[in-house]
């Protein structure tokens, strides 16, 4: 159980200042989505909260420590990564992809027991990629690739993961099926989760808290109803018009339509097919 | 379906096999190479005189002792130098592609044979009275040539705190080829040392003795238990550098652990034998063709592997055209090739 704050931090490249005057708080049990438009930095976050970066200023603290004191094996057993398209190295198998999340587990002379074994495979029933194991990653699709990573993160067995763009590659029943194990995991063993998202519809579903970054800053934060309304919709993305609520949930959720459409009306109401 | 944990997926019992089946191999043509040379002596006694002495076995001896003076004072140290350099041109080969998750790379990449061979031609060119310190001042400035090399390399690619291996790799070519062309240099204008040093940077074992093997052993023994101990976390070296350090990986000290223990046993390799070519590109790929990428395996079974290739390649260089020897550079890459290009077109799966 581990809280990850951020106080005033600033984040960028070089002299380039991506994000700045970011304060917030993901605590255990909790999933907080990041969403915002191409290029506004969430995977600029996930980087700084994985330590690959460093705050230009600011602090970012891990279970209450400086991030920049945790030695890099023990982070790992902290904080473990879904990254958006990474490059995996083709010569090895899925399961040995899955295996390497058993790393910072390891000291530097130890091989992977029956241990680490049995935590990967269980990890690799979880989400569904046990047919995958003996296969090549380079003969596995996309979609395979992302459930793949989901199940090393799992098999890493870290008490916050961050997760970038995890649902970019799949199709909806996989995205749902993904979502779900992300968010009962976060429920049931209170895993701290900070997910950067794409899909405003997925993340109001999914997060219980919602920041939305825009022109270097937090533009808004708080619930999905809190944070996807017209307005910022609109002030952000630039699309009018469409924040309906969900019939089922009742959260918010966006519908597109050509053009930006026509307004709704007070009696519009979605059905259900 | 099961919940048991497959170990078979990992294919680990066929290679843990295959490396005591390589090491069986090993000692077979180790015998083979010492009986076979100019003085024709039976393989039974050439074993007999080798398995005498190992600790703990008495054999009586039924053989001259003029033989047990060319098996064991002028084949053995050869071949164990040999072994020896093919072992650690191959593991530093396999270490440097890995490292550098680039199938091009090879020991020699970041500059190591062009500063061992411009130590060398220096060494060739100074006055004779020189050439009697200890075993003697070429080996000596041919390894400092290649640390020193590899050490300017570094501190040229470093930025900051990280070094990133596109820049490593590009700074150890420019200043290989600076170097290289000093040597060509030297080599035009040496005069009647151009023989000599001409062999020299092709390879050769033919000045091999005990007190080499003897200098070589500890380098090499020391470099490869470092890099075969670094094993996992090279495989997730081969993942991109971020996600290694998600993972746990310290990659900036791993990158220059490693760099630091292939470097030195690639250059007390070719300090005493020459740039010998292809061994340090070649073996590591043809393990990965039979045995696959995982470094765990990848790496004992190159040193295995590049021992028993190089051992192979010597032979042929002093008895296929005797009593001329041939440079072992030529017979590496003759022998090498084929056989290399014969397993590409065989096994058509994913290199790296």
């Amino acid at each position: 159980m581990i809280k990850i704050e951020l106080n005033d931090v600033c984040l960028g490249y070089g002299r380039k200042t991506v994000l700045e005057g970011l304060t917030f708080t993901v605590s255990p049990g909790e999933m907080v989505g990041l969403i915002g438009p191409n290029g506004c930095g969430k995977s600029t976050i996930v980087r700084a909260l994985s330590h690959i970066i460093v705050p230009l200023s600011g602090q970012v603290c891990i279970d209450g420590r400086a991030i920049t004191s945790i030695p890099r094996r023990d982070l790992a057993r902290l904080v473990g990564v879904v990254p958006q398209m990474p490059l995996l190295p083709s010569a090895f198998t899925a399961f040995e992809i899955v295996l390497m999340g058993r790393n910072p587990h390891l000291g530097l002379f130890q091989y992977e027991g029956p241990k680490e074994l049995a935590i990967a495979w269980q990890a690799m029933e979880r989400t569904d990629t046990r047919h995958l194991a003996s296969r090549r990653v380079s003969e596995l699709s996309g979609g395979e690739i992302q459930s793949l990573l989901i199940a090393r993160v799992l098999a890493q067995e870290t008490k916050a993961i961050l997760l970038d763009e995890p649902t970019a590659n799949l199709d909806i029943g996989r995205q749902v099926e993904v979502l779900d194990l992300i968010k009962n995991l976060c429920r049931e063993n209170g895993l701290t989760v900070l997910a950067a998202l794409h899909d405003l519809n997925l993340a109001a579903q999914y997060c219980d808290r919602l920041l939305l970054l825009h022109n270097g800053r937090i533009h808004a934060e708080g619930t999905p109803a809190d944070v996807i309304k017209p307005k910022h919709i609109a002030d952000v993305y630039g699309a009018e018009n469409c924040v309906y609520t969900h019939p089922v949930s009742g959260l918010p959720c966006v519908l597109l339509n050509a053009g930006n459409g026509r307004a709704p009306q007070p009696g519009d109401v979605l059905k259900k097919k | 379906m099961n919940t048991t944990a497959p170990v078979r997926l990992l294919h680990w019992r066929s290679r843990v096999y295959s490396i005591f089946g390589l090491l069986l191999l090993l000692a077979a043509v180790m015998a083979l190479a010492t009986t076979i040379g100019s003085v024709r002596i039976p393989f039974m006694t050439t074993s007999g005189i080798l398995v005498s002495r190992l600790p703990f076995i008495d054999i009586t001896p039924t053989w001259a002792p003029t033989m047990e003076t060319i098996i064991l004072d002028i084949r053995l140290p050869r071949v164990i130098l040999a072994g020896l350099v093919g072992a650690a041109l191959a593991v530093a080969g396999a270490t440097y592609q890995g490292l550098f998750r680039n199938p091009l790379a090879d020991p020699y990449l970041i500059g190591v044979a062009q500063g061992a061979a411009l130590g060398a031609v220096i060494g060739f060119l100074l006055p004779s009275q020189w050439h009697n310190i200890g075993f003697g001042i070429i080996p000596l400035l041919a390894f400092f040539g290649a640390l020193a090399s590899t050490a300017i390399v570094y501190s040229l690619a470093r930025v900051g705190k990280t070094l990133p291996v596109t820049t490593l790799i590009l700074a150890g070519v420019a200043l290989g080829a600076l170097l290289a062309s000093i040597v060509s240099y030297l080599i035009i204008s040496s005069g009647e040392q151009i023989h000599g040093i001409l062999f020299w940077l092709m390879g050769s074992f033919s000045l091999s003795q005990w007190s080499e093997a003897w200098t070589v052993l500890p380098y090499v023994l020391l470099g490869a238990i470092i890099i075969v101990l670094y094993a996992r976390p090279l495989n997730l070296m081969q993942l991109d550098e971020e996600q290694a350090q998600q993972l746990g990986i310290n990659v900036e000290r791993l990158k220059l652990i490693l760099l630091a223990a292939a470097t030195l046993i690639t250059a007390a390799a070719v300090s005493f034998v020459g740039i010998i070519g292809f061994v340090g590109i070649i073996i590591p790929h043809a393990v990965r063709l039979l045995w696959g990428a995982d470094h765990r395996f990848l790496l004992p079974l190159s040193v295995l592997t590049g021992a028993i290739f190089l051992i192979l390649a010597d032979l042929v260089a002093r008895t296929a055209l005797a009593p001329t020897e041939i440079p072992i550079g030529v017979i590496t890459a003759i022998c090498g090739a084929p056989f290399f290009l014969y397993l590409l077109r065989r096994r058509k799966r994913v290199l790296f």
